[in-house]
């Protein structure tokens, strides 16, 4: 029972903050918004306005750019013409990092709140009494403040998805979106810088004393891993093709360190608001 | 009552971020007893109970409760399984129903009600009904009176029927009528055998309730027993009230024989005598030198009385006297 961290109580845990969150559309209504923002509304304003534009030395400008792209992408890049070009490269290779960000900036804002908010509302004495291990506690955290962030991002990827193919498909031959690159980026390399950047967050808010200082050192903390896991799903896509590979497992390893590190600061004493 | 105690601290020392939570407290809940914890803000009653269930590690001395050791991972979570807390804000999620409270209450201490959950549904909402909450369940905690949250912390401190109850001022910040409502449910729960320790700064709410009381100060108990025992020790000669149209004639009585204290703060005199025989004597005295004497009343200290000798006294003169710890 000492070593135990997941069972049912994880679960319940987790299910319980799900459940308050989903009942604060003050809360999550920013969030989806920014999804819709970053998923839907920049990708298809931006495309619409290249595959739109009559201008022709503006599109060969805007082409002009995939000259930058390594090798390998420019000869993956589709598309008869500059503007089937370019609208291709921007949905393959532009838009990647959103991928990232997104469910880095919701998890972050939910798992900053969600020790010190246990504390602030005087709910954190009620588990400290519970028969919950430290660990149940802090995987359950763990759980509730990564599904927002990721399950946001599943479905923002397939609403990005749908978007990308409706409006650049038709002129280069047809659906060809998600890649493989993708698809490695979502369900390989994503999930980790998640679970990493979440490991730290919940220490601070396991560490700090008020829900504010959580979210803004938390903000600080997480911006350098937000830079990394940019910088990395970029060149996961521009790179070689294993890359993604490495990439993913050296982020999990990274991330089974920090979350091994990470439920050490959860103690029934910070819970109560009294431990350093 | 059982010999072995529930609950039981022994020289308990805490202090965090260099605050003194407890100094050198020792007491022990008697099983099927109420044991009110009785000190002011900062004595140390809600560090106790901390203790008690493992939430909070203690630098010295010795945790026991149902003779396991809370500290301990493995038999830790069996004492919290078998404890129900109240503690001094009820600890609710405001963003939840009531019947939400209550089912993560029930699934995080491992209640079973089959797949449908129906029957735990069930109990949950006769708990809630014993409380008097049974109405609200399906209303978001955060529209709830200080009341109707207190009867629903108490609810779900029950839901598993734990061996011991600790319960933290469980009527701070209530009305005088909830309040009372409040004790009367845990006089309720205390006759059906439960081991209650109850935390308070309230001495009218521990009188009558209280099997046992632990008085605290700084950190430190400085008496432990049953009030009638206490009460006997601290008075233990009789003491009278006298009552007089002119009350200031009264207080010839501190001079006379026989007569071991006396007080009077404006209203009656409080006079503790030798012996019980005297008060004839003082009547007779007191009538003589022309008071008219309305009132003579034998009279048992109340805890209050009590509570404040003992802090009158402090804890070196109750060791010395062998009252104390």
């Amino acid at each position: 029972m000492n070593g135990r961290w997941f069972s049912s109580r994880t679960l319940v845990i987790a299910a319980t903050d799900l459940r308050q969150l989903r009942q604060s559309p003050d809360f999550w209504l920013p969030m989806l918004f920014l999804a819709v923002l970053f998923f839907v509304v920049a990708p298809a304003s931006l495309l619409l306005a290249v595959g739109g534009a009559k201008d022709a030395a503006v599109v060969q400008k805007v082409a002009a750019t995939l000259d930058v792209l390594p090798q390998r992408a420019r000869a993956e890049v589709r598309g008869d013409d500059p503007a089937a070009r370019t609208s291709h490269a921007l949905a393959v290779y532009l838009f990647a990092p959103l991928a990232v960000i997104v469910p880095i900036t919701i998890s972050t804002a939910v798992g900053a709140n969600t020790i010190v908010g246990e504390r602030e509302r005087g709910t954190g004495e009620f588990l400290a009494h519970s028969p919950a291990t430290e660990r149940e506690i802090y995987f359950g955290k763990l759980i509730a403040s990564l599904l927002p962030g990721y399950l946001t991002t599943l479905a923002g990827f397939a609403a990005y998805s749908l978007v990308v193919n409706l409006i650049v498909g038709p002129k280069v031959g047809g659906w060809f979106f998600p890649t493989g690159d993708w698809w490695l980026l979502m369900f390989w390399v994503v999930p980790p810088f998640l679970a990493l950047t979440l490991s730290v967050v919940l220490r601070l808010s396991a560490r700090v004393t008020s829900a504010a200082a959580a979210q803004q050192s938390s903000g600080l903390v997480t911006l350098p891993l937000i830079l990394v896991s940019y910088a990395q799903s970029s060149g996961l896509l521009l790179g070689e093709a294993r890359s993604g590979i490495v990439v993913g497992a050296l982020a999990w390893l990274f991330a089974l360190v920090g979350l091994r590190r990470g439920f050490r600061a959860v103690t029934r004493q910070r819970l109560l608001g009294v431990g350093g | 009552m059982s010999a072995d105690p529930v609950l039981l601290l022994d020289h308990v020392a805490v202090s965090f971020a260099g605050v003194v939570g407890l100094a050198d407290l020792s007491l022990h809940a008697p099983a099927g007893a109420v044991t009110v914890l009785l000190g002011p803000n900062g004595a140390g009653k809600t560090t106790a109970v901390r203790v008690a269930t493992g939430a909070l590690h203690p630098q010295q001395g010795r945790v026991r409760i149902f003779g396991l050791d809370p500290l301990d991972p493995a038999q830790g979570q069996e004492v919290r399984r078998r404890c129900g807390v109240v503690a001094a804000k009820p600890a609710l999620y405001d963003r939840l129903s009531g019947i939400d409270n209550l089912r993560y209450a029930a699934r995080l201490y491992g209640l079973q009600g089959g797949r449908s959950g129906a029957g735990t549904d069930q109990r949950l909402r006769e708990a809630a009904a014993l409380f008097g909450i049974g109405s609200a369940l399906d209303l978001r905690v955060g529209g709830y009176s200080t009341g109707m949250k207190t009867r629903l912390a108490l609810a779900r401190a029950v839901l598993h029927d734990p061996d011991l109850l600790l319960l933290d001022e469980p009527t701070s910040g209530l009305d005088p009528e909830s309040g009372q409502a409040v004790l009367r449910l845990i006089d309720e729960m205390a006759a059906t055998g439960k081991t209650v320790v109850l935390c308070t700064h309230l001495l009218l709410e521990a009188e009558g309730l209280a099997d046992q009381v632990v008085i605290l100060d700084a950190g430190r108990d400085l008496i432990t027993g049953p009030p009638e025992e206490l009460v006997a020790r601290y008075w233990p000669h009789p003491v009278v009230m006298l009552e007089a149209e002119r009350p200031e004639a009264l207080d010839r009585v501190a001079a006379m024989e026989g007569v071991r204290s006396y007080e009077r703060n404006g209203g009656p005199a409080i006079v503790e005598l030798d012996r019980l025989e005297r008060v004839p004597d003082v009547v007779a005295a007191l009538a003589a030198g022309g008071a008219r004497l309305t009132g003579v009343v034998p009279r048992k200290p109340t805890l209050e009385e009590l509570y404040f000798a003992v802090r009158r006294r402090g804890p070196s003169e109750q060791a010395a006297q062998g009252t104390g710890p």
